[in-house]
């Protein structure tokens, strides 16, 4: 549903998205972003043997963080800020999933504004990237 | 791991000092080939009749999507595929590995695909912390802009911290 300023509340939760990219999602993601690291993709590189595995991208995670609100605003809106801290490693082959919520509204400058905290959990509930997003609404 | 690091003053030099200008191209194909990447499903971001019907002129970037910086061998780094800072002290730090800690994006305008952007960079901060797991660590802190020249308009500006450790 299309979120309307008049009826979003502080509390009300985005539709979350779930993630499970191993290592060919991981390259289609490199060929995407133009970050070719091989700390994301090669098991032999010696920072992913120090780690253990082949992680997942930050900027990866922080696109679905973007996904996450794109989706919740149905292009009914935009963007005007998104950021998020990259706290804890995803693996490769782990399932994550993004969330968020309405944390504030408010209008400003002519403007529609919605605050929303926006992150990034594992399967554990860790929040391995913990970010915030403010969107403006068209209605 | 590091045990002991500290910032040079040539490290410092390089605080302050903007990059040469990069174009920077948003395509139908740069824009399909991130989004699939991520595994967006939304449609507007890879079928433009489907982009026209939410409004747009063309295929939207998606949220976080800067576009293609043009790559040209020996100019751009061969892992990154961004342009090397040709005309900036170089960050000669000695440490080997790499990490993203924070990025942000503030958008004043979407770009959509067929735009090319010129994007500016520059350091604006270095800090040392201690990390239990990962040592002395270098935070480089980075903002750049994405802007249509011809129109003097700023798209958007990115914020974003590198952990060198």
């Amino acid at each position: 549903m299309m979120p309307n300023f008049a009826q979003v509340n502080v509390g009300d939760e985005l539709p979350p998205v779930v993630k499970t990219p191993g290592r060919r999602e991981l390259v289609l993601y490199a060929a995407g972003s133009g970050d070719f690291n091989p700390l994301h993709y090669d098991t032999e590189f010696p920072q992913a043997k120090a780690i253990g595995d082949n992680i997942v991208h930050g900027r990866m995670k922080f696109a679905v963080l973007g996904e996450l609100v794109s989706n919740w605003l149905a292009h009914t809106g935009r963007i005007k800020t998104i950021a998020c801290s990259y706290r804890g490693m995803d693996m490769q082959g782990a399932t994550f999933t993004a969330k968020g919520s309405v944390v504030a509204k408010r209008e400003q400058d002519g403007e529609r504004l919605v605050d929303l905290e926006i992150y990034v959990e594992n399967s554990s509930g860790a929040r391995t990237t913990p970010g915030t997003a403010t969107v403006a609404l068209d209605h | 791991m590091a045990e002991q690091f500290d910032i040079s003053d040539e490290m410092r030099a390089a605080v302050g000092v903007e990059s040469d200008a990069w174009p920077v191209e948003f395509t139908s194909t740069g824009i399909r080939s991130f989004a699939r990447g991520v595994g967006i499903s939304d449609t507007v971001y890879y079928d433009v009749a489907a982009a026209h019907a939410a409004g747009y002129a063309n295929l939207p970037a998606p949220p976080t999507y800067a576009g293609v910086p043009i790559f040209i061998p020996g100019l751009s780094d061969p892992v990154y595929g961004l342009p090397k800072r040709s005309n900036a002290p170089r960050l000669n730090h000695g440490l080997t590995n790499i990490l993203d800690g924070g990025t942000e994006y503030l958008y004043d305008k979407v770009p959509v695909a067929g735009q090319t952007l010129i994007t500016r960079s520059r350091i604006v901060d270095l800090e040392v912390k201690e990390s239990k797991s990962l040592g002395k660590m270098l935070v480089v802190t980075s903002e750049a802009t994405y802007s249509d020249e011809a129109t003097n308009e700023c798209y958007f500006r990115t914020r974003s911290q590198m952990i060198a450790y």
